[in-house]
């Protein structure tokens, strides 16, 4: 095995967390090019892990800015439930009346064929 | 990018998923504004030092720290508890941060070139190590700044903050081959400019494309 075919490996498995396969790492125990190149990615995913670890140092009003975007978002949100609210009332009412409507209709054709029933017997 | 004259060590980055942010994520699920404001205040510098990692502009940063806690705020109902907080951010954060480079590349025609706890992953376990991270830290960050946004978002998250390749890919929408392969082609350039005098194979130079 040559040292570019177990390239792409080296940077994985100086993270630790993957295993050469078996051939890459035959010739990496044997290559110290390649145990050079996997000690310099080592020593890299070190310092990137590091970096974390560090934050900048955002101003007051960044902060001051996203808490009123979040407001805003807030109130919007509180002002669709109300209305949404308000729409759910809306249609309910209106059912409500159909429905009322629909059994007082039914209430009157329902006498009308019992006074028609009388008239007839 | 710049990010090294400002920065600062925080011994809270990372552990925002303490008792006490659970505490505050549970509340502001529950409609705390209040609780879900001092997430804000806690977490503020985490999120923005990662956006800025990502778009490498301050201007943008901004923008994309205001998106992401927004689509946070109104997402908050599908935050699974398990997860850290801090964790989710970095997934709405690399999302934000991808719409807003892409949005940006089709305004401004942009030409874009297209965990790893290792061995050792205590930074200061030690004086050599110290020194050596000092030393190579500037270069580093350099070098993270000229990689091609696409391939620098892949680095960053996944061996800076740790995600899995599985949420990289999820959040920047692409493949996980795909960002497997320019984790490898970032990792390869980065040591490329970093240790310039053993970079001799399988360079790829500052043409490198993300796939």
């Amino acid at each position: 095995m040559r040292c570019e075919q177990v390239a792409d490996q080296l940077a994985d498995a100086a993270t630790g967390q993957v295993l050469l396969e078996e051939a890459a790492a035959e010739h990496v125990g044997t290559c110290l090019r390649c145990q050079a190149e996997m000690a310099q990615y080592r020593r890299m995913l070190r310092v990137l892990r590091a970096l974390r670890t560090e934050v900048l140092e955002p101003s007051p009003s960044q902060v001051a800015d996203v808490l009123a975007a979040l407001s805003a978002a807030g109130e919007q949100r509180a002002v669709d439930g109300l209305l949404r609210g308000r729409r759910v009332v809306y249609v309910g009412g209106l059912a409500a009346a159909a429905a009322t409507a629909a059994a007082g209709g039914a209430l009157v054709l329902a006498s009308r064929s019992r006074r028609r029933v009388g008239l007839a017997s | 990018m710049g990010l090294a004259r400002n920065a600062h060590p925080s011994p809270e980055v990372g552990t925002s998923g303490s008792a006490e942010v659970a505490d505050l994520v549970d509340a502001a699920r529950q409609g705390d504004q209040r609780a879900f404001d001092e997430l804000v205040r806690r977490t503020y510098a985490e999120t923005y030092t990662l956006a800025f990692r990502l778009v490498g502009s301050e201007e943008d940063a901004r923008d994309v720290t205001q998106e992401a806690y927004l689509r946070a705020y109104r997402g908050l109902g599908r935050f699974r508890g398990e997860a850290q907080f801090s964790t989710w951010m970095y997934r709405i954060t690399a999302n934000c941060a991808a719409t807003h480079l892409g949005r940006r590349r089709r305004h401004r025609h942009d030409v874009l070139h297209d965990d790893v706890p290792v061995a050792d992953d205590s930074p200061a376990s030690s004086p050599e190590l110290r020194a050596e991270a000092g030393e190579l830290r500037h270069r580093l960050v350099d070098a993270v700044d000229e990689l091609p946004p696409k391939l620098r978002a892949v680095v960053v998250l996944r061996d800076v903050y740790d995600l899995s390749h599985e949420a990289i890919a999820a959040e920047l929408g692409i493949s996980e081959s795909a960002a497997k392969v320019r984790l490898h082609r970032a990792r390869r350039q980065l040591r490329n400019e970093v240790f310039p005098a053993d970079a001799g194979r399988g360079r790829t130079g500052r043409s490198a494309r993300a796939v």
